[in-house]
């Protein structure tokens, strides 16, 4: 599958506090998180994001605290996919158990502009910025993590498998 | 094969002999923990998954402590939710107010996490049970209900890195210190997917609080877990509090880590981490003079009564600067009881502090000691991230409770020498 959308760029260490400040820690409900997604560093961005936008990043995107809200507030909003430098463990792994798309790529920052036009074919790494015409590749993702995907998150792949300790 | 302590937890808890970092195993848990901000999402998981029962009602810990004492409707309903699952499913280990304390100091003070322990939490600072010699690492919510359904969780086994102190341990250096003077030398993602294993002569002969504060840091330079070797410290700590039996494990002299990074702790001063990030550390020595609206004492990385001891001896016959307000967090009532007894409540009191019931609240700016626009606080905490604890405009400086309760005294950012 191909996600295609606009870029919205932002820095190194973006951290959870800025993804979703802690006193909006009081619900569940993806969308009204999506509202105040980013609102850290960009008071206005959840009015101005399209469905579909795509996050660009540098280096440990996601640093901070184990909160799920961060990625489900990016969901929320309606960001396709976050593509990063690198990103902090804790999202990479909320990111994959509650089924947000990220990539992690050598280059993306220094290569990609704010607005441009972006795909990203999930099945293969490919990245190409139409802006530009410039081609990147995300690093594979472990055969364990696709198979998490495919199973649609954690919590289907394990009621799936339904392997319990203590029977 | 040698391994290290990390390898060997994860190694008995998989079943196996010997893990090898990268590799992708599952393992048995001891402890999976929740709050009332990460709890209701694992909740909502785990009644859509049709389950009749948690996989061990007593190895599930749930603890409301971030916004609690309730700061709104908003926040009692989450802890309402956790309330009832803990009702349903007989969670044994649910602490209501009176008895909640923050977590990270709850759970060890309570003895429900041990050496040798694998224990997940939906909570970054999870890592600080690593100061016991236990495997411990932040997660999400979304593992914490597929834990509670299976008992169990996935981990790509992580290298280690090995950080080695010695010398000598100036005045007011803390294990507070040395953690921030690691991060600001190795970086906020300088650790990312790691193990950061403390050892050396300092780690040995440091008090078990300041083991935990630098365990609980492990975290703000990316790291999976924090670990330090469990020694007679730990023994004397863990001995009157454990109710099961647990089991040490240390590294083999000739295990592989990533790297090793040795610190001579003589040169360390007190440390300050400036804004907006963990790693923008300074000496004490080099921070100009920098006015302050606010000082926080308190919170999983340093509310221990070590910490209230450590600030009463600055504040002791002192009082605060009047364009400061001082508020000091207990992390647990047994903390606070202690404190009371010990007449520190009375120092901090005298000082013009205010004394709040245990919470996370200001830490993460959310009750409690909100910083206003443009307002500077220092604060014993362990993140400075913009908007951390209030307005996107504040700022929070990073320091020990000494450097803190100094800082209240003079009005800047200041060191207890100064006074």
């Amino acid at each position: 599958m191909v996600l295609e959308g606009t870029v919205w760029k932002f820095g190194d260490n973006i951290d959870t506090d800025v993804i979703i400040p802690a006193p909006y820690l009081v619900t569940t409900d993806m969308g009204e998180l999506g509202k105040h997604c980013m609102e850290g560093v960009d008071a206005t961005f959840s009015q101005k994001v399209q469905p579909g936008d795509i996050i660009v990043a540098g280096k440990n995107f996601g640093c901070g605290s184990s909160r799920e809200h961060a990625p489900m507030a990016i969901k929320g909003v309606g960001i396709a996919c976050v593509i990063a430098e690198s990103f902090a463990r804790i999202f990479f792994r909320n990111a994959f158990n509650m089924g947000l798309p990220i990539f992690e790529s050598t280059g993306v920052f220094q290569g990609i502009r704010d607005g441009d036009r972006v795909s990203v074919d999930q099945d293969t790494g490919e990245i190409i910025d139409h802006t530009i015409g410039k081609r990147f590749f995300a690093n594979p993702i472990p055969p364990f993590m696709q198979e998490l995907i495919e199973a649609g998150g954690l919590m289907p792949y394990i009621l799936k498998k339904k392997v319990h300790v203590n029977p | 094969m040698p391994q290290t302590i990390t390898e060997k937890i994860l190694a008995a808890h998989a079943g196996r002999d010997t893990v090898v970092p990268g590799e992708l195993i599952t393992v048995r848990i001891d402890m999976a923990l929740a709050n009332d901000i990460t709890a209701p999402i694992a909740i909502d998981l785990f009644e859509k998954s049709d389950e009749a029962s948690v996989f061990d009602p007593e190895k599930i810990a749930l603890v409301p402590d971030h916004f609690v004492p309730n700061k709104d409707v908003r926040s009692a309903i989450q802890v309402q939710a956790m309330r009832n699952f803990a009702r349903k499913y007989h969670i044994k280990h649910f602490f209501e107010l009176g008895e909640m304390g923050i977590e990270h100091v709850l759970l060890p003070e309570r003895g429900l996490v041990l050496p040798g322990d694998v224990v997940i939490g939906a909570d970054s600072h999870t890592c600080t049970y690593g100061a016991l010699g236990a495997f411990a690492t932040g997660v999400g919510s979304t593992d914490i209900a597929a834990a509670m359904i299976t008992g169990e969780i996935w981990f790509k086994v992580p290298e280690s890195i090995k950080l080695v102190y010695h010398g000598q341990r100036r005045k007011w250096v803390t294990g507070k210190d040395l953690i921030l003077y690691t991060i600001g030398d190795i970086g906020v993602d300088g650790a990312t997917y790691k193990a950061m294993e403390f050892a050396g002569d300092v780690i040995n002969a440091l008090p078990m609080a300041d083991r935990m504060t630098m365990a609980n840091m492990a975290i703000e330079a990316g790291a999976k877990s924090g670990i330090i070797s469990p020694d007679e410290i730990t023994l004397d700590y863990i001995k009157p509090r454990a109710k099961r039996s647990f089991k040490c494990y240390t590294s083999d002299p000739d295990a592989t880590y990533a790297e090793v990074r040795t610190y001579d702790v003589s040169d360390i001063e007190p440390q300050v981490a400036f804004p907006h990030l963990p790693e923008n550390t300074r000496s004490i020595s080099s921070v100009d003079r920098i006015p302050i609206d606010q000082v926080v004492i308190g919170s999983c990385t340093n509310g221990r009564i070590d910490d209230l001891r450590l600030a009463a001896r600055v504040l002791n016959g002192r009082t605060i600067d009047s364009n400061v307000r001082l508020i000091i967090v207990p992390a647990t009532p047994t903390i606070y009881r202690q404190a009371m007894a010990e007449g520190l409540l009375e120092i901090f009191l005298s000082a013009k502090g205010i004394v709040s019931p245990p919470t996370c609240g200001p830490c993460l700016g959310g009750f409690m000691g909100i910083l206003g626009p443009g307002e500077r606080a220092v604060a014993t905490t362990n993140r400075n991230f913009v908007g951390r604890m209030g307005h996107p405009s504040s700022e929070v400086y990073l320091a020990n409770p000494a450097v803190a309760a100094a800082s209240a005294v003079l009005g800047r950012i200041g060191s207890p020498e100064e006074l």
